[in-house]
């Protein structure tokens, strides 16, 4: 071969090689730029079980608690609203809660540990914005079949008293409970199924 | 020549023999032979210009009194407002800059829509423009977050949980965009840093490239005549004139009409009755309680319609996820335009009756959604969204089919003026 001459399969094969092992240390040198977006040790700590304190609830009341910067609602529920969550499994998209999120003890048309209490992760199922809270069977504009509930100002999904998603309504599932567990009567630990579980 | 002008000319000779500063004025201004009959809707690209140059200033200028801290953010806007030396100035300069913006790209996006400014061999141009308006709308949404209002906290919640709506990876893909179980501290850090550097650069960047390929093929004109057809003896186009000092001159009255306009906003009506400052970014973002109403600011609204008028489960997809995919179809789909558009003719005034209605058709329903946008869902506007959607994404489907039959009229040989 002359001085000068180019060796085309030579030339190529390095052209290869240099942009596969170029084109992986790329891909590798992004992983860190990649991972930097993932929660921080610090975020990730922050989500620690809450103590709620529900002595103070009157029946048809409700209380807000912060668990992982979530609202968590605590909803004690009067014997009429119980009795009028099993009349609505016909208008409900998962009456059984069959596909939502809940502990295995809240798989039950209350959605609760004990009937009385619901507590609830107190975010829409759709996108995330946080319904309102409208005990009352005449709220105006919700339609015949609405027995109280919870209806979401951003997109109208509605969901009746146990957080059950309506049919017909962007929301795909019920709204999630939370793991939790009673310490006494009036006290419950938000964030954890038993004590010490999380 | 006197001594000062003989000086210029000599660094401008210094400066020409080492970069090519008189190549690119001839190429861009000097020699850039533009269609001579321009109307009213060719203004809207130099004022997207200079709403962007408007944006990038102050907002250089509202970094140096804003902080990015979940803590102190709302309390800085408020400070900016109240304490800063015409800090109102320049922070109502940017909030009515953000909105003026997609008035004047929408505005050029009509433009493209009315004359076929889409089609071959601008196809490039338009899909650079599509990217330009999908920067600009992250770069609005990463912004709105910054001033931590009840809007900003709630709008962010929601617009990040569309991805969410994703199968499988959707709920880890929130989460790495969130860098945190709900929208905090740490998600507003990344958003501003997005905001004032990351998009900046690319729309900058995208802009040039905008510029560089509408020069290289030259700009369409109302009559969709290619200019470059019909050159002189000296190779230029008959039809065309030069940029510089045409159509610089000519821009100068539309910008100064349009500044006029701003600054009547910026000065008498910032807010514009809540559509660019909602009343509810006044009040500081908590977690725990979602506003009565929540409504994106306008120039999201019709794609927020699409998003919300889905509720119907089909083909064992949740309506969740539908309305996600309608949403982002619904600005994708734009980029198809100049391969759906199967019409000879580039101009609305040589179209049929078939085009004028479809596009007549497409602008009120987008505007339809755009103001059902604004208010709460009830079932009644909800079914008027649904039909208006399906309007929407029939323009698109059937403009191959349409634009076909359409009967149009012959096009001239040179602009009509």
């Amino acid at each position: 071969m002359s001085e000068n001459a180019v060796d085309p399969d030579r030339r190529r094969f390095l052209t290869g090689t240099a942009s596969v092992i170029g084109g992986i240390g790329a891909g590798l040198a992004a992983i860190p730029f990649v991972a930097t977006f993932q929660p921080s040790a610090r975020a990730k700590a922050i989500g620690a079980p809450v103590e709620a304190d529900i002595g103070q609830l009157e029946p048809g009341g409700r209380l807000i608690f912060k668990w992982r910067g979530k609202p968590v609602w605590v909803v004690r529920r009067t014997p009429e609203q119980l009795a009028a969550l099993e009349s609505l499994d016909g208008v409900l998209r998962d009456p059984a809660s069959s596909e939502s999120l809940q502990p295995e003890f809240a798989a039950n048309p209350w959605r609760s540990d004990k009937p009385e209490y619901l507590v609830l992760v107190g975010i829409c199922t759709h996108l995330g914005c946080s319904p309102n809270f409208f005990p009352s069977t005449d709220a105006e504009g919700m339609g015949s079949d609405w027995q109280g509930g919870f209806y979401c100002p951003c997109h109208g999904s509605k969901f009746d008293l146990s957080g059950r998603v309506y049919a017909g309504v962007p929301a795909p599932t019920n709204m999630e409970v939370p793991p939790y567990h009673y310490v006494d009567d009036t006290h419950l630990v938000i964030g954890e199924l038993e004590e010490g579980a999380a | 020549m006197n001594m000062i002008t003989k000086g210029l000319v000599g660094l401008r000779d210094w400066v020409d023999d080492r970069f090519p500063l008189m190549q690119l004025w001839n190429d861009h201004m000097g020699q850039y032979y533009a269609p001579k009959n321009f109307n009213f809707w060719y203004y809207f690209g130099v004022l997207s210009l200079v709403v962007l140059v408007i944006q990038l200033v102050t907002g250089i200028w509202l970094v140096m009194n804003y902080k990015p801290d979940a803590n102190l953010a709302f309390g800085s806007v408020e400070y900016i407002m109240r304490d800063v030396s015409w800090g109102w100035l320049i922070r109502y300069l940017h909030s009515t800059g953000a909105s003026a913006f997609f008035v004047v790209v929408y505005l050029h996006m009509f433009r493209g829509l009315l004359y076929g400014s889409y089609k071959k061999p601008r196809e490039l141009i338009w899909i650079l423009g599509m990217f330009i308006y999908l920067s600009l709308m992250a770069e609005a949404f990463f912004g709105y977050l910054l001033p931590w209002g009840q809007m900003s906290y709630w709008g962010a919640q929601v617009i990040i949980s569309l991805f969410g709506a994703i199968p499988w990876v959707g709920e880890t893909l929130s989460l790495w965009i969130r860098g945190d179980y709900v929208v905090s501290d740490i998600t507003l850090n990344r958003f501003f840093s997005f905001h004032v550097i990351a998009l900046p650069f690319a729309i900058v960047g995208l802009v040039v490239l905008h510029i560089i390929a509408l020069h290289e093929v030259g700009s369409n004109n109302p009559d969709g005549v290619e200019i470059k057809k019909n050159k002189g003896p000296d190779g230029k186009p008959l039809d065309g004139i030069p940029f510089h000092p045409y159509y610089t001159v000519k821009d100068s009255v539309g910008v100064i009409v349009f500044l006029i306009l701003f600054a009547g906003v910026v000065f008498f009506a910032p807010e514009m009755g809540g559509y660019f400052l909602e009343h509810n970014n006044f009040v500081p973002a908590d977690p725990l309680k979602t506003p009565e109403h929540i409504a994106p600011v306008w120039y999201f609204t019709p794609f927020y319609s699409v998003l919300r008028a889905n509720t119907v489960d089909f083909f064992g997809v949740p309506g969740k996820l539908w309305g996600v995919i309608f949403m982002g179809l619904a600005t994708m789909l734009f980029f198809a335009l100049p391969w759906l558009d199967r019409s000879p003719v580039k101009s609305i005034r040589y179209r049929g009756t078939l085009y004028r209605s479809a596009l007549t058709i497409f602008v009120v329903s987008f505007l339809i959604l755009g103001y059902l946008g604004l208010l709460p869902p009830t079932p009644g506007r909800t079914a008027v969204a649904q039909v208006c959607t399906i309007l929407y994404f029939l323009f698109f489907f059937l403009m191959p089919i349409y634009t076909k039959l359409d009967k149009t009229k012959p096009v001239p040989e040179r602009v009509t003026g």
